[in-house]
C-alpha cells in the first residue's frame, strides 16, 4: 500500500504537470493519437458499415470480421508494424485503425440494421431515394448504435495507444514503460491510474452522448 | 520459417504457458457469471449496476490492470495468479451481462409450467432454466474466450511467459518470423478454442439450433 502513497506523491509532484515530459503532454499526445487512429479509421469504416446495414450485401463478412479482430492480439501487431515501419507514428496509427475499423463496422451496420423496417418502407411509399432514406431516416434512427460503435472504437485505440508506447512513441504509456525499465514501481502505477481515468472518463462521457442523442421516441438499442 | 523451424520447443513451451493463462479465467467467469447474472436479474437496480458495471470494468485497458492488481493481491508483477485474477474479471465483465441476458430470455411461462409440475425452485433452475439458456450462455462464453486468449499476451510486456514474449522478443531482436508466429500461434489457439466450445456446446445441448452468430 505505501507503493500506491508513492504513486500518489509522484502524481502530486507539480514537477510531473509542466514540460515536454509532463503529465499534460502525454495525456494531449494520447489523445491526439486516439482522434487521428479513430478517424482514419471512421472514413474508411462507416461508409461501408452504412452501405453493408443499408443493402444487406456483405453482412456476413462483417460479422466475420468483427469475429476474427478479436483474436487478433494488439501488442502482436504494434510489435509487427512497429518493425516493418520503425520507429514514428506510422506503425502505430496503422494498428489503431486495424483494431478499430471492426467495432465501427459493426456499430454502423447494426445502427441501420435497427431501424424498424416498416419506417423504412413508409419512408420509401412517401417517395424518398434511397439516399433520403439513409441520412434522414436510419442515420438519426440508428445514431444510439452508431455512438456506441465508436465509444468501443475509442475505448479500444485508447488501450492500444498506451500499448504503443512501447515502440518508442509518447502517449500517457510512456510513464509505464520508463517505470518498467526502471523498475519504478510507484511511476508504473501512477501511469496506469492516469490511463484507467482517461478511459473511464472517456467512455462515461460516450455513454452520455450516446443518451443524448438518441431521437424521441426511438427505441434505445 | 526457417526461425520457426529451428524454435519449435519454444513455441511450444509459450504455447503452454498461454493456456495455463487463458484456460482459468474463462472457466471462472464462465462458473462465477452464471450465480452473479441470477443474483441480478433477481433485482431490477441490482442488474443495472452489475451490468452497467460491467461494460465500465471492460473499459480499463489491460497493461494498467495488471500493473495495479498486484498491491491488491499481494502478488508480485510477474506473477501468473496476477494475470489469471485480472483476465477473471475481464471474462466476467463480458459474460455477466451476456449470462443475465440468455437466462432473462427463458419464458416465464416455461419456467411456471416446471413449477406447476413440481420443481423445486433450484431444481428448476438446474433442469429447466439452465439447460435452456444454455445456446445463449455458450454464445457468450465464445466471446469471452476468444478475447481471453488475445489479452493473455500482454502480459508478456511484463516479462510473464506466454505467447505475447514472442512480440516482445522478436521486437527487441528485430526477428519478424517471430512475431509473426505469436500472432499466427495466438489467433489459432482462439479459433481453437472457440470451435471447441461451439463443439462442446451442440453436443451438450443437441436441442441447440444454430441461429447464426447472435453476439456481436
Amino acid at each position: 500500500m505505501s507503493q500506491l502513497l508513492e504513486a500518489f506523491s509522484w502524481l502530486a509532484d507539480p514537477t510531473r504537470w509542466s514540460g515536454t515530459d509532463g503529465i499534460p503532454t502525454r495525456l494531449l499526445e494520447h489523445l491526439w493519437y486516439t482522434a487521428l487512429g479513430v478517424v482514419v479509421a471512421a472514413v474508411i469504416a462507416v461508409p461501408i458499415g452504412l452501405f453493408v446495414g443499408h443493402t444487406g450485401r456483405g453482412r456476413g463478412l462483417v460479422v466475420a470480421l468483427s469475429g476474427a479482430a478479436r483474436a487478433l492480439p494488439t501488442l502482436g501487431l504494434i510489435t509487427l508494424f512497429g518493425l516493418w515501419l520503425g520507429i514514428g507514428l506510422r506503425a502505430p496509427i496503422l494498428a489503431f485503425v486495424v483494431l478499430a475499423i471492426p467495432s465501427l463496422l459493426a456499430g454502423a451496420y447494426s445502427a441501420v440494421e435497427s431501424v424498424d423496417p416498416r419506417t423504412v418502407d413508409a419512408a420509401r411509399a412517401q417517395g424518398m431515394t434511397e439516399w433520403q432514406i439513409l441520412s434522414r431516416v436510419e442515420a438519426p434512427l440508428g445514431m444510439p448504435l452508431l455512438i456506441s460503435g465508436f465509444r468501443l472504437a475509442i475505448v479500444q485505440v485508447v488501450a492500444t495507444v498506451m500499448l504503443a508506447s512501447y515502440i518508442g512513441n509518447g502517449g500517457l504509456g510512456r510513464f509505464i514503460f520508463l517505470g518498467l525499465q526502471l523498475q519504478d514501481y510507484p511511476q508504473m502505477l501512477a501511469g496506469s491510474i492516469l490511463v484507467v481515468a482517461l478511459a473511464l472518463v472517456l467512455d462515461v462521457a460516450l455513454r452520455l452522448l450516446e443518451r443524448l442523442l438518441a431521437p424521441r421516441g426511438a427505441a434505445r438499442g | 520459417m526457417s526461425w520457426v523451424l529451428a524454435n519449435i520447443p519454444l513455441l511450444a513451451e509459450r504455447l503452454l504457458a498461454h493456456l495455463g493463462q487463458a484456460i482459468p479465467p474463462i472457466v471462472l467467469a464462465f462458473v462465477l457469471a452464471i450465480p452473479i447474472a441470477k443474483l441480478a436479474n433477481s433485482r431490477g437496480w441490482l442488474r443495472g449496476g452489475l451490468t452497467g458495471g460491467a461494460g465500465l470494468l471492460y473499459a480499463v485497458p489491460s497493461l494498467p490492470l495488471f500493473i495495479v492488481l498486484p498491491i491488491i493481491l499481494g502478488t508480485g508483477i510477474r506473477s501468473t495468479i496476477n494475470i489469471i485474477v485480472a483476465l477473471t474479471i475481464y471474462g466476467l465483465a463480458l459474460m455477466v451481462p451476456s449470462a443475465s441476458e440468455a437466462l432473462r430470455a427463458v419464458s416465464r411461462d416455461t419456467l411456471q409450467s416446471a413449477t406447476a409440475q413440481g420443481y423445486a425452485p433450484f431444481a428448476r433452475f438446474l433442469r429447466v432454466e439452465l439447460p435452456l439458456a444454455g445456446p445463449a450462455l455458450v454464445a457468450g462464453l465464445r466471446v469471452v474466450a476468444v478475447s481471453t486468449v488475445s489479452l493473455v499476451t500482454v502480459g508478456g510486456v511484463l516479462g510473464v511467459p506466454s505467447l505475447g514474449m514472442l512480440f516482445i522478443d522478436g521486437f527487441q531482436r528485430s526477428i519478424t518470423a517471430e512475431i509473426l508466429a505469436g500472432i499466427v500461434l495466438t489467433a489459432a489457439l482462439a479459433i481453437a478454442l472457440d470451435l471447441l466450445i461451439m463443439l462442446g456446446g451442440r453436443l451438450a445441448m443437441p436441442w441447440s439450433r444454430v441461429r447464426g452468430e447472435g453476439v456481436r
